[in-house]
């Protein structure tokens, strides 16, 4: 084992134990949500379980998982160890001790303030300084990627990026733009608030800082999955990546667009002025486009993988495809749960429209899809590619690997789409019972939550298959020479020499020059108008 | 860039989907301004129980409209039972009296946040009479699922 692979081995395991603790949560939640008369359940367990899985999944599974995958990048495009390695080991323990700091406050029931953490509900300080150790733990993670491909670039002056090194360089500049954003709200109001060293809190500025930070997020977790749909997806399939190019166009404009977007967070907030709101709706529904393309690039090298595997007729290419690989099968169906959750994303997006689903179970169906289909679906796949290759261990129980992601989406079927429709009849998210004394309304909800728990037991069940695969490949994998990681080929070759994808600092002042369009004029006319701090408030 | 010729036909579909999107909104904006609340007005939030615009809770009916004063507070709406016209635009000034609150009138598009600090303020028309539930759909503590009121919309002679 080289010593990359032990670094990124030791990030991926934090993500997976994440997975499992918050997965754990889930099903608590999931049967509150049942109404079952069971011996531990109270509101304080509840919403205890879902502020826990919210920062596990969100913050601390994708993450972990990210920075592993972005040291297998490295070291496997650039064909160099990732450097500084102090720098990396700093920041995986710094980032660790910060997530174990905010998971233990959390699961104490010091800080049940969900994963967005709005003021004025005031959690232990030792949330906030958690929340900050992850955020510079992965600046360290973030410098040492952009080190490395410095240094392979003095060595290779003339050479394009490797794709899949491209998307990461993406993914590293996005998340740099945007935890500008967090780290601003957590040092500057929550950290000197919590600890009363600040009486007051202006919470429409923090949700301002928040959302600034919390959409591009979406695409810090995305992009690294998308790296995978190009770059792995094609080879495994047996094909080849439609078009390169268009790839490289996609996570360009992704550096563009993904942070001048927050306020489609807030539309209903007051404070915020209705003609700036609708700037930013029209710059989300601009980062729709990369994503319609990656809908066709990548449903085209499938369908070439398909084609190379033997198929002529029309559809035929579709049962050539491996469906039998978990990471093939894991992609494929978050590519079916993602299309719907895309386009009710466009929904949510739509300024007006929003006032239907804002803050209602729709939402959690939405991000169900996305985040918790197309991204933690595609890195599960991605987990059974990636764990033999870097410890030399075949997978175990390969059989029920490949049952898992078919579980996975047949829960998130039920689970989706029942969130989906109460939300439409206006049932709000996270509430432990949605009962309200006996009302009428309320009633004829009643058929459809239940669907969503047994949707919630199909989802546990795939993730409790998942790690025992993960565990039982650590524990018991039989030893051999670990499979070469080896990346998809474009169908056309590429040129061998830089093109404007490479100018990565070009890039990154567009998006800062976009950041400033939104976001300069409004923050600076919040910050002039008399306003008035709110005290902290611990009702959990 | 060579780009393949069914590829383009995509490109070019999505970015007039796109587009189409965005035009129904700009339609929606300026034929039936059609806006997400975004009033911006001020408030002490720890004296929002003696401020003279939240003195008179509840409905306040003339010929033509409504208004409604409501304070959001841990685990309530105050005043908890509220009566407006049916077929008037109902004017909703809304603020909270600690933490963070959202209110929603379920069945509507009756939607805002609820922030200390600031007053929360939309106008909507109720076509059908009827009880409707309000609730509070944000997090706001260990009940948060037991914070609703009652809105009764009243026919019209």
């Amino acid at each position: 084992m080289t010593r990359s692979d032990r670094l990124s081995l030791a990030h991926l395991w934090v993500a997976i134990v994440a997975f499992g603790v918050a997965s754990a949560m889930a099903f608590m939640q999931a049967l509150s949500r049942a109404s079952l008369d069971l011996p531990w359940r109270s509101a304080k367990m509840y919403y205890l379980s879902v502020t826990a899985h919210g920062v596990l999944m969100a913050l601390v599974f994708t993450t972990f998982f990210i920075m592993a995958f972005g040291y297998v990048v490295v070291s496997r495009t650039l064909g160099r160890e990732p450097a500084p390695r102090g720098l990396a080991w700093a920041g995986y323990w710094l980032a660790l001790a910060g997530c174990v700091a905010a998971a233990g406050t959390v699961l104490a029931g010091k800080a049940t303030v969900l994963y967005t953490f709005y003021p004025p509900l005031q959690a232990h300080p030792l949330f906030y300084v958690g929340l900050a150790f992850l955020v510079v733990g992965s600046w360290c993670w973030s410098m040492v990627m952009l080190l490395s491909y410095r240094a392979w670039r003095r060595a290779n002056p003339d050479a394009p990026t490797p794709l899949a090194m491209h998307g990461m360089m993406a993914t590293v500049l996005i998340w740099l733009i945007a935890t500008v954003g967090v780290a601003a709200e957590d040092l500057t109001q929550l950290i000197p608030w919590s600890l009363g060293w600040a009486p007051t809190i202006d919470p429409v500025l923090a949700r301002m800082l928040f959302w600034y930070f919390g959409h591009p997020l979406v695409y810090f977790w995305l992009l690294p999955a998308y790296v995978i749909w190009y770059t792995v997806l094609p080879r495994v399939a047996g094909g080849k990546l439609f078009s390169a190019p268009l790839a490289r166009l996609v996570f360009a404009l992704f550096i563009l667009f993904s942070t001048p977007v927050g306020f489609h967070h807030q539309f209903m907030d007051p404070g915020v002025s209705a003609g700036w709101k609708l700037l930013h709706t029209f710059l989300t529904f601009a980062i729709l486009f990369p994503s319609f393309i990656t809908a066709f690039t990548v449903t085209a090298s499938m369908e070439v993988a398909g084609r190379m595997r033997g198929a002529t007729g029309l559809l035929d290419w579709l049962g050539k495809l491996p469906w039998r690989d978990p990471l093939f099968s894991s992609i494929a169906l978050s590519m079916i749960l993602f299309a719907a959750g895309g386009i009710g994303g466009a929904i949510n997006a739509s300024f007006g429209m929003n006032a239907v689903v804002h803050n209602t179970a729709w939402i959690q169906g939405h991000f169900h899809l996305t985040v918790g289909s197309a991204v933690a679906l595609t890195f599960m796949g991605a987990a059974y590619w990636l764990l033999p290759r870097l410890s030399g261990r075949e997978l175990e129980l390969a059989l029920l690997a490949r049952v898992q992601p078919y579980l996975w989406f047949v829960g998130m079927i039920l689970f989706s789409i029942s969130n989906h429709i109460t939300g439409l009849m206006g049932m709000p998210r996270r509430v432990y019972d949605a009962s309200y004394a006996g009302s009428t309304v309320a009633a004829t909800w009643r058929g459809l939550t239940g669907i969503s728990a047994v949707g919630g037991l199909f989802l546990f069940a795939s993730a409790a298959v998942f790690m025992m695969v993960m565990v039982g490949t650590a524990l018991a994998g039989r030893r051999r020479e670990p499979e070469p990681i080896v990346w998809a080929e474009p169908l056309e070759l590429e040129p061998a020499r830089r093109t404007i994808f490479d100018r990565y600092l070009l890039w990154a002042a567009v998006a800062i020059l976009l950041v400033i369009v939104a976001y300069a004029y409004p923050l600076w006319t919040h910050l002039r108008m008399a306003r008035f701090g709110s005290p902290g408030f611990r009702p959990f | 860039m060579n780009v393949p010729l069914y590829e383009k036909i995509w490109m070019w579909a999505s970015g007039f989907l796109i587009v189409a999107f965005l035009a129904t909104i700009t339609v929606g904006v300026a034929g039936s301004a059609l806006q997400p609340p975004s009033h911006i007005e001020t408030i002490d939030p720890t004296k929002v129980w003696n401020d003279a615009r939240f003195a008179k809770r509840g409905a306040t009916v003339d010929e033509h409209s409504a208004t409604v004063v409501l304070i959001a507070m841990m685990f309530a709406f105050q005043p908890a039972e509220v009566h407006v016209p049916a077929n008037r635009p109902v004017t909703f000034r809304v603020t909270s009296a600690d933490v963070t609150h959202g209110f929603e009138i379920v069945g509507t598009n009756g939607n805002t946040m609820v922030v200390p600090g600031y007053i929360s303020q939309f106008t909507t028309t109720f076509h059908t009479p009827g009880e409707y539930l309000m609730v509070c759909n944000e997090y706001c503590g260990l009940s948060h699922h037991l914070m609703s009121a009652k809105l009764i919309v009243e026919a019209q002679p």
